[in-house]
């Protein structure tokens, strides 16, 4: 599925990385806590969450995540957002409960993340 | 062969995460390939908050040599009661400014050790903490 695809589905507003939309992801996690997110290493997997600070950032940063989607409307302040502009990643912010995001894009098609551990070789598809 | 030293404050939640990008960066511009980057990269995280959120206050050294790419940590305490528990998933004893972050999900110390090729952990109540994790270059 396409970001494009997503912002669709989710009826999203992009704040930022309008540019690289039509880019594809293959999978996603849902999580407000950075920790257990830091678990799930796949390259582009889009994160949900409801968790709008620095360490959203910092995390796909580490995980080279490629789009992140603020759920229940909210909108993480300007220094937040620019850091991630800076990554080159895409944001948008969806008017939905992340329950309803979640279930929206696994209907459209979208899976979750493989939970690869480590050394292990990546698991299959994870509830997330 | 490469050294880079990293001092960590107690608290800081501001500056969390910049020693580790720093470390992803040099290790990048050494070519080191995408995938175990990112090991090293969520390794170096959790490193990092861990002296942030649970020590006095620390560092982290990375060094790059012949062995591969070295990762440790040292901090000035207050030390970990019980090694084995710290190292289960899901404990955590991470106080409600570290939740309310997103962290405490007592996933660190077990991340690391997961991502990292070895990894060694030494602690002394009242002295501190010493981690060490070492991974190949394949």
């Amino acid at each position: 599925m396409t970001i494009a695809e997503i912002v669709n589905v989710l009826d999203a507003r992009v704040l930022r990385g309008e540019e690289k939309i039509a880019q594809q992801v293959y999978s996603a996690c849902c999580s407000d806590l950075m920790s257990d997110v830091l678990a799930f290493v796949n390259e582009k997997t889009v994160l949900l969450t409801g968790l709008t600070n620095m360490h959203v950032v910092r995390t796909a940063e580490m995980l080279d995540l490629k789009c992140l989607i603020f759920a229940r409307g909210k909108v993480p302040q300007e220094d937040v957002l620019d850091a991630a502009d800076e990554l080159g990643l895409v944001v948008m912010t969806a008017p939905k409960t992340m329950f309803t995001c979640a279930g929206l894009l696994y209907d459209a098609g979208l899976r979750g993340a493989a939970m690869t551990w480590g050394n292990e070789k990546p698991g299959g598809e994870h509830s997330a | 062969m490469i050294q880079t030293d990293y001092p960590i404050h107690h608290g800081d939640y501001t500056r969390a995460g910049e020693a580790s990008a720093d470390i992803k960066r040099q290790l990048r511009q050494l070519g080191v390939g995408s995938a175990t980057l990112r090991r090293i990269a969520v390794a170096a995280y959790e490193m990092e908050l861990n002296i942030i959120i649970h020590s006095l206050g620390g560092s982290m050294t990375l060094v790059v040599d012949n062995d591969g790419i070295k990762l440790s940590s040292r901090d000035e305490g207050p030390g970990i009661p019980d090694v084995s528990k710290a190292m289960s998933e899901g404990f955590s004893t991470a106080d409600e400014v570290a939740r309310g972050l997103g962290f405490g999900a007592g996933m660190g110390l077990p991340n690391m050790r997961r991502n990292a090729d070895q990894f060694e952990i030494e602690s002394v109540m009242g002295q501190g903490t010493q981690i060490r994790m070492l991974f190949l270059l394949t």
